[in-house]
């Protein structure tokens, strides 16, 4: 077995063992990484000296018989929209092709607090807005299940790192399926935890009503491990809580399948290796029961005015004043505006930027985001009366198998309707969890195990016993 | 269907310079994209409230007083300004 292979309880143990040292992982992976990246392009940025640093840290605490945590010398890959202090942070937009990092994310401080260790940072879509990594100023991330075809996105980069074996696990955030998609497209497991249960100080803002960070991992435990790390109410964030996690494990649940998620024009063989997975975990005495979200196909519409209303004046900060790419051609201020953000901001960006803009302009707020508003309202009393029967719900991830790069590139709106089943889990704020559940095709399918507010504890347990 | 007009209106409100070619590409796609948002008019939405938070916290308040930031962390932000002089933040005339 490769020092690449291990997940994070293997590299743990290995190295409480001493069968190996944290210098040994890290320099493993970062080999790997420098050897690999120009095929799959996963990352846009090593910090090899900081990483080795770390690891001779852990190395030190070990040698000494301190206790370590379950992380500590672990490598790990974090999108590039999440600031670690003195490197560069891009989300991948050449408006911030120059930008350094000047502090920590919360979730980095938790991180490092543990003795992780962070490898770099990965591409994504450009302000984590797309569904393939295609958007990414710097470059296409492939799929190394199919070098051919998308490895998903926004943080297809994280995803495409676990994947290929670049780190043992990695950070993503999750807008409208982020973490998810990503993660099915790749084979792996990805969390989009609840609304408020992980601090995002330090994550550039996309729609901050929807943004959460979220572990992507090799299983379901190791995803665990990491939530567990990077949970819990942060003063920098307004909107983070705490919350009691721990509640006792029952031997068998109730598990809700949405009618609404398995609908024509599906891919045939997603919906069969899905309801072949549902079929298994029945067996295993575990009830399964039909339900309806009703206001299901009003989501997608919902969540591009809400999501781009929020965009829109999130990056209004990017203005070329303070930091990040600025034109000094133009002759005023509002030149350099106008300038830098046309020039620095790539075609997705702005016509997120655009639709915005337009949506809450006067004359259209009511037509537009005070319908969306009231429509999400539909959306989250639609969960809030499934969970009053159910402990869980299990839908499919992504409606397709994971498309070819160039395929849906000239349509946006093909492109926003792989997001189909994801949105309206960040619209209603419930967490969920993408498990891979079989191949078809050769290709990875993924389900999703949608829980509670902050019942993370439940998806995890039927996550652990639905994974392959 | 936007118009053109329309397009760049939103294009200056959004403060993005785009050619006379990209005000052509976004007036077709959103149009496309405001057509397929149309379907919310179909929700019934009599009597529902507009939704504001996704879990329950209301006034979230820190104590009114200043931090204290080390020199070393306001030569990191400035060093990433574009243009200083004597130490501050130098920008364009408004006029």
């Amino acid at each position: 077995m490769e020092l690449t292979d291990l997940t994070i309880k293997e590299a743990h143990e290995g190295l409480l063992g001493k069968k190996y040292s944290a210098a040994d992982l890290a320099g493993a992976y970062l080999d790997k990484i420098e050897k690999e990246n120009k095929g799959i392009f996963a990352f846009l940025s090593l910090a090899r000296e900081a990483a080795i640093k770390k690891a001779r840290e852990v190395d030190e605490k070990i040698k000494k018989g301190e206790e370590i945590s379950a992380l500590a010398g672990i490598p790990m890959a974090i999108k590039d929209n999440i600031m670690v202090d003195g490197l560069k942070c891009t989300s991948a937009s050449k408006i911030l092709d120059n930008y350094v990092a000047p502090y920590d994310a919360t979730v980095i401080k938790k991180l490092k607090g543990r003795g992780a260790v962070i490898l770099g940072k990965t591409n994504m879509d450009e302000f984590a807005m797309g569904s393939s990594t295609e958007t990414s100023a710097y470059g296409v991330t492939r799929n190394p299940r199919d070098i051919e075809r998308v490895p998903g996105g926004s943080s297809g980069g994280s995803a495409a790192a676990v994947a290929a074996n670049q780190c043992c696990a990695a950070l993503g955030s999750d807008t409208g399926g982020s973490i998810r998609q990503p993660a099915c497209f790749c084979g792996i497991v990805g969390l989009k935890p609840t609304y408020g249960a992980v601090s995002r100080y330090g994550c550039t803002a996309y729609a901050s009503s929807l943004d959460q960070i979220g572990p992507l991992a090799k299983n379901v435990d190791d995803a665990q491990t990491i939530f567990e790390a990077i949970r819990g109410a942060d003063p920098l964030d307004g909107t983070s809580v705490d919350f009691l996690h721990e509640r006792p494990a029952k031997p068998k649940f109730r598990v809700g399948i949405p009618d609404e998620y398995f609908i024509k024009g599906m891919d045939q063989q997603v919906e069969k290796t899905i309801r072949e997975a549902i079929d298994e975990y029945e067996k295993q005495g575990n009830e399964i029961v039909p339900i309806s979200l009703p206001h299901t196909e009003y989501a997608l519409a919902c969540y591009y005015i809400v999501a781009t209303s929020e965009a829109s004046a999130n990056l209004a900060k990017f203005d070329g004043m303070r930091f990040g790419f600025s034109s000094r051609e133009a002759k005023d201020l509002a030149g350099i505006y106008s300038d830098s953000r046309g020039r620095g901001f790539g075609p997705e960006a702005r016509r997120r930027i655009m639709l915005g803009t337009y949506v809450l302009s006067a004359g259209y707020y009511d037509a537009y985001y005070v319908r969306a508003q009231k429509v999400r309202t539909l959306i989250k009393q639609d969960f809030d009366k499934a969970f009053e029967k159910v402990d869980a719900i299990v839908a499919p991830v992504s409606p397709t198998l994971p498309f070819k790069i160039g395929e849906k590139m000239d349509d946006p709106l093909q492109m926003y309707l792989s997001d189909i089943f994801t949105i309206s889990i960040n619209l209603a704020g419930v967490p969920s969890l993408a498990v891979p559940c079989g191949n078809a095709g050769g290709l990875p399918v993924g389900l999703q195990v949608i829980g509670k507010h902050f019942d993370e504890a439940t998806i995890f347990e039927i996550g652990k016993r639905l994974q392959k | 269907m936007l118009s053109k007009e329309e397009t760049e209106h939103i294009a200056k409100l959004a403060r993005l310079g785009l050619s006379g070619e990209e005000i052509a590409k976004y007036q077709k796609d959103l149009s496309a994209i405001l057509g397929y948002i149309d379907k919310l008019k179909e929700a019934d939405v009599e009597g529902v409230k507009p939704f504001t938070h996704s879990i329950d916290v209301s006034n979230v308040l820190r104590p009114d007083a200043k931090t204290e930031r080390t020199a070393e962390e306001l030569d990191k932000l400035k060093s990433q300004m574009p243009e200083t002089k004597d130490g501050y933040l130098k920008v364009k005339s408004i006029f």
